[in-house]
């Protein structure tokens, strides 16, 4: 771990924690991301001007910053020790397999129902 | 007269060779976020055979067909403006609960308790438009296993035969109460944890304990069950 050596007398001091501005900037950055969605779904989508294939990649894309911001400053994981967040961080990495696996076996069981 | 200490007997201090805890967070916080890890799981797990057997099926029910009305208010026309409300409660609430652990961090107990109620607050005003949501969808015909007669069906649909939208609905009904389902227990568990701690703050046990670090961990479940609400959000109603 890089922050090993600071870490010795630093346990207390680099507690870096969230001021009530940063909060508010935070809550602002989550709700203009909602606020997006709703516009690509109430009327990029419906007027045609994006394809609905293309607003679905671009909704997981939204919400994975959204799942970004809440958990790295909402629940202080940016805050952490960089062990900690990994320990957390990693093993979700292992659902984006699970993920990949059943749609991929998705598409043969369209086909088998024919 | 100084005794030569063999390197071997050295007290290790470094984090990662066992002198003191290499994440730096007390016991219970590290376990919530454990627990919360094996949570994440669980919801993946719902969310994802959610998303195999919607891929498998050859139509599905349009979200913005389904969820169009505004209990109490509007009947039809007025897709997402329902679960917007719901979904920015669920945001607000969360910074709320934010605003409750930066305020115990300055041990300012009043305002802990202001932010705390708040946050209940917005905590039931959520299960509240849930139990509403469901109790629309529940008139329509939709249940566990349930789903409206065949004419009303086909306002759900824009393609398909009959036989795939009854097999799709059912999927969805059955997927819809059960995901929904569980995050409303979180939800429910959330506000009931949270009034047990709000009772403390009140009871001053935080102040004589010197730390409103449970605050903070109850936090971090709170902002948990907002995060998978994004995520039941994205892909029941927006995708």
């Amino acid at each position: 771990m890089s922050s090993e050596p600071t870490a010795v007398h630093a346990d207390g001091e680099e507690h870096e924690t969230m001021t009530r501005g940063k909060i508010w900037k935070v809550f602002f950055i989550l709700l203009a991301i909602t606020c997006v969605e709703f516009i690509i779904a109430l009327w990029m989508v419906p007027s045609g001007i994006i394809p609905g294939h293309v607003a679905n990649p671009v909704y997981i894309v939204l919400t994975l910053f959204k799942a970004f911001y809440i958990v790295a400053y909402f629940m202080h994981l940016k805050f952490e020790k960089l062990g900690l967040a990994l320990a957390i961080i990693v093993p979700i990495l292992f659902i984006i397999g699970l993920i990949l696996v059943l749609t991929n076996e998705s598409h043969h069981w369209i086909d088998l129902r024919g | 007269m100084s005794v030569a200490v063999s390197p071997i007997d050295e007290v290790k201090t470094t984090p990662w060779s066992g002198g003191r805890s290499p994440f730096n967070v007390e016991y219970g916080k590290m376990m919530m976020w454990f627990f919360l890890l094996s949570d994440a799981f669980t919801f993946s797990s719902l969310l994802i055979s959610y998303g195999s057997l919607r891929f498998s099926s050859a139509v599905w029910p349009g979200a913005d067909k389904v969820f169009q009305s505004v209990p109490g208010l509007v009947e039809h026309g007025a897709p997402l403006v329902f679960v917007g409300l719901m979904t920015f409660i669920l945001i607000m609430s969360s910074v709320t609960m934010v605003l409750a652990v930066e305020a115990g961090h300055r041990n300012a107990k009043k305002e802990v308790i202001t932010w705390m109620i708040l946050t209940v607050i917005g905590g039931f005003m959520f299960l509240g438009c849930q139990a509403l949501e469901w109790s629309h969808l529940h008139s329509e015909g939709f249940w566990w296993s349930s789903i409206p007669n065949a004419e009303t069906l086909k306002e759900f649909f824009t393609t398909g035969a009959l036989a795939d939208q009854q097999r799709s609905a059912h999927q969805f009904a059955n997927l819809f109460f059960t995901i929904t389902g569980f995050h409303g227990f979180h939800v429910f568990t959330g506000v009931i944890i949270n009034i047990i701690i709000t009772i403390n703050v009140l009871l001053g046990t935080y102040e004589k304990r010197g730390s409103y670090l449970m605050v903070e961990k109850v936090g971090l479940y709170w902002h948990f069950v907002d995060l998978v609400w994004v995520f039941v959000f994205t892909f029941f109603y927006l995708v």
